[in-house]
């Protein structure tokens, strides 16, 4: 890879050991990715919880922060695997919690702002129209290249603190133009008419385009989703497909029209999402019994509006006593869920709004068997996806259904 | 009797590698789809459900699904449950990330696609600084 005369002395350890040992991993990455050279990334976002980390990975970035290593840009971090405010109501160990604190401290220690979310893009971060970010957490990243044009690939944990330490990125993949042009076809005529639809198209879609290096490209949306509807589009792609790129002919800004989207060519595919195919994506996920172990809403973490609908459909119901109600947000929201009242009135009716974490990264497999949950209702496709591998039966349904299920503990 | 197959293509990251193939023609991710702990994949939908991955030379069509599995192969690699080595149809950046963090052998995007060249039970070498894979198949009399 060409260096400039900065990344050479950084290579060379003039800007600490840290720095040098974080660029000599990226270019190891970048030749294998053919890049050419680095790029200057404004800010980067890292995901690193107990769960994925364990003791290795956290030693990893105790050993870090301890050597004075320092990030050179802005750095945001992802959920948590434990609400440190909520912990023991949810039944998680205090070891988890202290570990998870260790993660949080050599994190900070370095410069990293711990906001704990998912949403970044949403809330403490909005990304800007061709600026280049080293962001990690898929949902972020899709959001990102899609929805307002900015650049990145996949930063993943580690990636992400080497790309904090140097500042830059392996310039391939999405920050290249000609990697972004749309290759697949999408032509909608099921339209979704909620986020949770939304989420099914990403589920029918990733299914179908499991592959990261293809950008699908939406033609025939009738009206305006919202940055909810893209969010949960996004997470369903990336988390069903591994895409980190989408685009909406007018809607997305690199796709005011379709030749704008295929940069000129033809797809090399062309999908159908045919009227049924979004029921049928509910459909592939059916629970084994109607006991409901618990519902959970929040992946990715939810947006204020998403919570002002739950609130609504909530408000003066109980939840049933052998099912439970987790939605998942981040500081922010919660914040302004406790000054309007919706934290009350969710805790009254028995649920609880846990801050800074995402369920499937909560130690999922611990709580199953310490609970013996096992049957899931979720209005997010990606958690119905995820939370299978950890030994669940997701059941993935419309947000009414989710809160029905968790006032009846019932779901069909 | 054996037979000698040679794949090849750009260079990979880590170390030489050696074991038994397990070929699967669909995604892979730690996350989604496999317990660490023990060494087995975990999802009931999965093709190899049941079966350990540990020490094998493990071929996928593709990766799967978020960023994790970057930081869960070094605890995979501590615990004796990765594989030796990882050999991709194409993968994603996050594989790559995590082999290069955790020193584990991965390659993609050879010729003769991995995905027919290979089959399950094979031996394979890796050497990934040359982009080379040996598969050699033991072949029954008659």
């Amino acid at each position: 890879m060409r260096l400039t005369c900065e990344e050479k002395a950084m290579l060379a350890g003039e800007m600490g050991p840290a720095a040098g040992e974080a660029l000599a991993r990226q270019m190891e990455v970048g030749r294998f990715f053919r890049a050419e050279d680095f790029v200057p990334v404004r800010t980067v976002h890292v995901m690193a919880d107990i769960e994925a980390l364990a003791d290795p990975g956290l030693r990893f970035l105790e050993e870090t922060a301890a050597a004075g290593a320092r990030f050179r840009v802005p750095v945001t971090t992802n959920p948590r695997s434990v609400d440190f405010a909520l912990w023991r109501d949810v039944g998680q160990d205090e070891d988890t919690v202290t570990r998870e604190r260790r993660i949080v401290d050599a994190l900070t220690a370095m410069g990293a702002l711990p906001c704990n979310t998912c949403i970044n893009y949403q809330t403490v971060d909005p990304p800007r129209f061709g600026e280049h970010l080293g962001w990690g957490d898929t949902g972020t990243v899709i959001f990102a290249n899609s929805v307002a044009g900015a650049r990145s690939n996949f930063e993943a944990g580690p990636a992400a603190v080497w790309a904090g330490l140097t500042g830059r990125v392996p310039r391939y993949g999405f920050h290249l133009p000609e990697k972004r042009r749309g290759t697949v076809r999408v032509l909608v005529e099921n339209q979704p008419t909620s986020n949770s639809d939304w989420g099914a198209l990403g589920c029918v879609v990733g299914r179908q385009v499991d592959d990261y290096w293809r950008v699908p490209v939406f033609e025939g949306i009738d009206g305006k989703p919202s940055t909810d509807d893209l969010k949960h589009l996004g997470a369903a792609l990336a988390s069903f497909g591994s895409l980190a790129m989408f685009h909406m002919v007018g809607v997305t800004p690199e796709a005011r029209t379709a030749e704008e989207a295929y940069g000129g060519r033809e797809p090399d595919e062309t999908i159908v999402v045919s009227p049924g195919m979004l029921r049928a994506a509910y459909d592939s996920f059916q629970p084994e019994k109607e006991a409901v172990d618990l519902v959970v809403c929040g992946t990715p973490q939810l947006s204020l509006f998403e919570l002002q609908s739950i609130v609504e459909l909530l408000r003066g119901r109980r939840v049933h006593s052998n099912s439970k109600l987790y939605l998942t947000t981040n500081y922010q929201i919660k914040a302004l869920a406790d000054r309007m009242g919706y934290t009350e009135i969710v805790e009254t009716a028995g649920g609880r709004i846990l801050s800074g974490v995402c369920f499937y990264i909560m130690n999922a497999r611990v709580l199953r068997e310490r609970f013996q949950y096992r049957t899931l209702v979720t209005n997010s496709a990606k958690l119905a996806n995820i939370i299978s591998g950890y030994g669940y039966n997701p059941v993935f349904r419309p947000v009414e259904t989710c809160v029905d299920a968790a006032v009846t503990g019932r779901v069909r | 009797m054996t037979e000698t197959t040679v794949l090849r293509g750009h260079p990979g990251v880590g170390p030489n590698a050696e074991g038994v193939a397990l070929v699967c023609d669909e995604g892979f991710s730690a996350r989604y789809d496999y317990d660490r702990y023990t060494g087995v994949i975990s999802r009931e939908t999965h093709p190899l459900f049941g079966q350990s991955i540990a020490g094998k030379i493990v071929v996928f069509r593709t990766s799967k699904g978020g960023v994790a599995t970057s930081w869960m192969m070094l605890d995979m690699v501590a615990r004796g449950t990765c594989p030796a080595g990882f050999i991709f149809g194409r993968t994603n950046p996050v594989m790559v990330q995590g082999a290069v963090l955790a020193d584990v052998a991965l390659m993609h995007e050879l010729e003769p696609d991995p995905l027919a060249a290979i089959r399950t039970g094979d031996s394979v070498r890796m050497r990934p600084a040359a982009g080379v894979v040996e598969v050699v198949r033991k072949l029954s009399n008659g």
